[in-house]
C-alpha cells in the first residue's frame, strides 16, 4: 500500500512537471532537468540502501565514471549519443563489478568505509590523471546529444522531456526490479542475512548483483548529467556528492523508489534556492543534514536503526 | 632508480605514515569503542591546523600552537559526542549524515574565518634545515614528525596495555555491553576516547600544517587515508593503526613518486589485497 501511494505521488509529480514545463523560463526548467537526473541517482542508491540494507558511501563513483566516459567521448572523439550511452553504462557497470567484489565481503561500518575509500580512488583518478580527465579543470564543452528527433536538444525544453522520459524508464525498470522475486530476496537479506542464508539463498550473489545493478543505474544518471551540465569535473565524483545522494534517500525514506526521487528534487531545489541568496550555502546544507537526523528521523526507517 | 631514491622515498613515506598514525589511531579507537563512522574526523585535522596557525601568528610559539589546536578541537569533539552523536548510537546512516553535516559546517566556517588561501605553518628555527648523512639530506621537520608519532604511539600503547583506564577501553572495544555489565562506565569511556581521537587528529593537523600545509579541502582529502589505514590495519586496533599508517604512508609516497598520475590509485592495490585475504584487516577481529 505504501508502494502504491509512492507511485501515485511520483506520477503526479512527473505529470505536473511535464505539464508546467512549457510555461517555465530556462532557469526553473534547468532545475527540473537536474532534479530528474539526480532522482535516478538517488533511486539507484536506494536499491542498495533501502532494499538491500547496504549503505554505500561511494555512489558518486559510478555516476562520475559514466559522466567522464561521456565527457571524453563526446568532446575528444566526437561520438554520438548511442556510443556515449553504451560506453557510460558499461564502464559504470564494470567499475561497480570490480568494487563490489571488494565491498560485498564486508558488512556494516566496514562496508561504509570501503565504499568511501573506493569512491575516493575514482576521485583521485579524476583529479590526478590529468592527461585523461584534464584534472581539476574538468572537461568543458560537452555538446548536447543529437537523437535524430525533430527537436534540437540544445533547447532546454526538448532536453528536459528526453531526460524525463529517461528517468521514467529508469523508475519503471527499478520498480520491476524491486518487485521481482530477486528484489524480494534483497529485502529478505536486508531483514535477516542469516535467515536467508539458512533458506538456501546465495546471499553474496544477490548482494553483489544488487551492487552492480545499482552502479549501472547510477551510471545511467551520470550519462545524462554529463549532457545536462556540459561539464564534467572531480566535483561530480567527490565524497560530498555521494553523501548528498545518501541524504536524498534518507530524506525521502529508504525502501521506496518515489521517496528518494522526491528527496532528490527537494535537495536540488533547496541547494539552488539557498545559493541564490547566500554564499554560505554549505553552512546551511550542513545544518540541513543535522536537522534531518535530529528532527525527521522517520525519514530514516527502522531497518537502519540497528547496526550489526 | 638509485639507492638514494629508495632511501629518501622510504624516509618520506615513513614520515607521512607517522602523520597518518596521529590521524588514524584516534579514529580507530573511536570506531572500536563506539562503532561511530565519524566523517568529521578530517575536519578536526584541518581545524587543528588552522587554529595552530592563528596561535603561531599571535604568539610565535610552536608547541603552544600545537597544544592550543589540539585542546580546542578536543573540546569540540566532546561537545559533538555529548550533544549529538550519543543519541545516534547504532544508527549508522544517521551518524554518517550527522557527521557530514558537521564537516560541511566546519569547512564553511574555516573558509569564512581563514579564507581560501593555502597556508604553511611557520616552523621554529630548531626544526628548519636538514640533517645530512653523506650525500643524503633529511629535513629535520620530518624527523620531528616521526619522533612525535613514536612518542604518542608508545604513550598510547602503555596507556592501553598497562593502565586501568586502558583495560576499560579494551574491554569496551571487545564488548561494550559486557563492559557496561561489569561496571565500566562505557559512556564516559566513549566520551574520553572520542575527545582523545579529536585531540590526536587536531595535533596531526597542526604538525601536518608544517609540511602538507593547511588549505580548504584538506579535510576531505585526508579522511580517506585515515579510513584506508583502518581498513588495512583493522578496526579498533592500535598495532593495526601503526602498521596500517606506515604501509599506507609508504605506498602513497612511492605511488606519487613512481606514477604521479595514478597516485591515489596506489592505495587501491593494498586495500584490495588485504580485503581479499583478511576482510577484517591485518589486526582486526571479527
Amino acid at each position: 500500500m505504501k508502494d502504491r501511494r509512492g507511485i501515485v505521488i511520483g506520477l503526479v509529480a512527473v505529470i505536473a512537471a511535464a505539464g508546467v514545463a512549457p510555461l517555465l523560463s530556462a532557469y526553473p526548467l534547468t532545475l527540473l532537468t537536474q532534479a530528474a537526473i539526480v532522482a535516478v541517482l538517488a533511486m539507484s542508491l536506494d536499491v542498495l540502501l533501502g532494499y538491500t540494507g547496504l549503505p554505500s558511501l561511494g555512489h558518486a563513483a559510478y555516476f562520475g565514471v559514466a559522466a567522464y566516459a561521456v565527457g571524453i567521448l563526446a568532446t575528444d572523439y566526437q561520438r554520438g549519443f548511442l556510443v556515449c550511452l553504451v560506453a557510460g553504462l558499461v564502464l559504470a557497470t564494470l567499475t561497480a563489478a570490480v568494487f563490489g567484489l571488494l565491498a560485498i565481503r564486508a558488512t556494516g561500518t566496514y562496508f561504509l568505509m570501503i565504499t568511501l575509500a573506493l569512491g575516493m580512488v575514482v576521485w583521485g583518478l579524476a583529479f590526478r590523471w590529468v592527461s585523461m580527465t584534464k584534472g581539476d579543470n574538468g572537461i568543458a564543452g560537452v555538446p548536447r546529444p543529437e537523437l535524430g528527433l525533430p527537436w534540437s536538444m540544445g533547447a532546454p525544453l526538448p532536453f528536459f522531456y528526453v531526460v524525463l522520459v529517461a528517468a521514467l524508464v529508469a523508475w519503471a525498470l527499478l520498480g520491476l526490479l524491486v518487485r521481482s522475486p530477486f528484489g524480494l530476496t534483497l529485502q529478505g537479506i536486508r531483514e535477516s542475512d542469516s535467515r536467508m542464508r539458512a533458506l538456501g539463498y546465495n546471499v553474496w550473489l544477490h548482494k553483489y548483483l544488487a551492487f552492480v545493478l545499482s552502479g549501472a543505474f547510477a551510471g545511467f544518471a551520470g550519462v545524462f548529467w554529463a549532457y545536462y551540465n556540459g561539464f564534467v569535473s572531480p566535483v561530480d565524483v567527490q565524497l560530498v556528492t555521494s553523501v548528498e545522494t545518501l541524504l536524498m534517500v534518507a530524506l525521502g525514506g529508504p525502501g521506496t523508489l518515489a521517496g528518494p526521487a522526491l528527496g532528490a528534487a527537494l535537495i536540488v531545489f533547496l541547494k539552488n534556492f539557498v545559493s541564490v541568496y547566500t554564499k554560505r550555502w554549505l553552512l546551511i546544507l550542513g545544518a540541513v543534514y543535522i536537522g534531518v537526523i535530529l528532527f525527521a528521523p522517520r525519514g530514516v526507517p527502522g531497518a537502519f536503526r540497528r547496526n550489526r | 632508480m638509485t639507492v638514494e631514491f629508495w632511501i629518501v622515498q622510504t624516509f618520506n613515506g615513513l614520515s607521512y605514515g607517522a602523520l597518518l598514525f596521529l590521524l588514524a589511531s584516534g579514529l580507530s579507537l573511536i570506531f572500536g569503542v563506539m562503532r561511530i563512522v565519524n566523517l568529521a574526523h578530517g575536519s578536526y585535522f584541518l581545524l587543528g591546523g588552522y587554529i595552530a596557525l592563528s596561535v603561531i601568528w599571535r604568539t610565535s610559539t610552536f608547541p603552544l600552537a600545537l597544544l592550543a589546536g589540539a585542546v580546542a578541537i578536543a573540546l569540540v569533539g566532546i561537545g559533538m559526542e555529548r550533544l549529538f552523536l550519543r543519541r545516534l548510537a547504532g544508527q549508522t546512516l544517521g551518524q554518517v549524515l550527522m557527521t557530514v553535516g558537521f564537516a560541511l559546517i566546519f569547512q564553511d566556517l574555516a573558509l569564512l574565518i581563514w579564507g581560501g588561501d593555502p597556508y604553511s605553518l611557520p616552523l621554529p628555527s630548531w626544526l628548519q634545515g636538514v640533517v645530512t648523512a653523506g650525500a643524503l639530506r633529511f629535513p629535520k621537520y620530518r624527523i620531528f614528525i616521526m619522533a612525535v608519532a613514536v612518542v604518542i604511539g608508545a604513550l598510547l600503547w602503555l596507556a592501553l596495555d598497562r593502565t586501568r583506564v586502558g583495560a576499560m577501553i579494551r574491554a569496551a572495544v571487545d564488548d561494550a555491553e559486557m563492559a557496561q555489565g561489569v561496571g565500566i562506565r562505557v559512556p564516559t569511556v566513549s566520551l574520553g576516547v572520542f575527545a582523545l581521537g579529536a585531540l590526536l587528529a587536531a595535533l596531526g593537523g597542526g604538525i601536518g600544517g608544517g609540511f602538507l600545509g593547511v588549505y580548504p579541502g584538506l579535510d576531505f582529502e585526508i579522511l580517506p587515508y585515515a579510513f584506508v589505514v583502518i581498513i588495512v590495519g583493522g578496526l579498533g586496533s592500535l598495532p593495526g593503526a601503526m602498521v596500517g599508517s606506515l604501509l599506507v604512508g609508504l605506498l602513497d609516497n612511492f605511488g606519487k613518486a613512481l606514477f604521479p598520475e595514478l597516485a591515489y590509485f596506489t592505495l587501491f592495490a593494498p586495500m584490495a589485497l588485504i580485503l581479499a585475504l583478511r576482510p577484517t584487516g591485518l589486526f582486526g577481529r571479527t
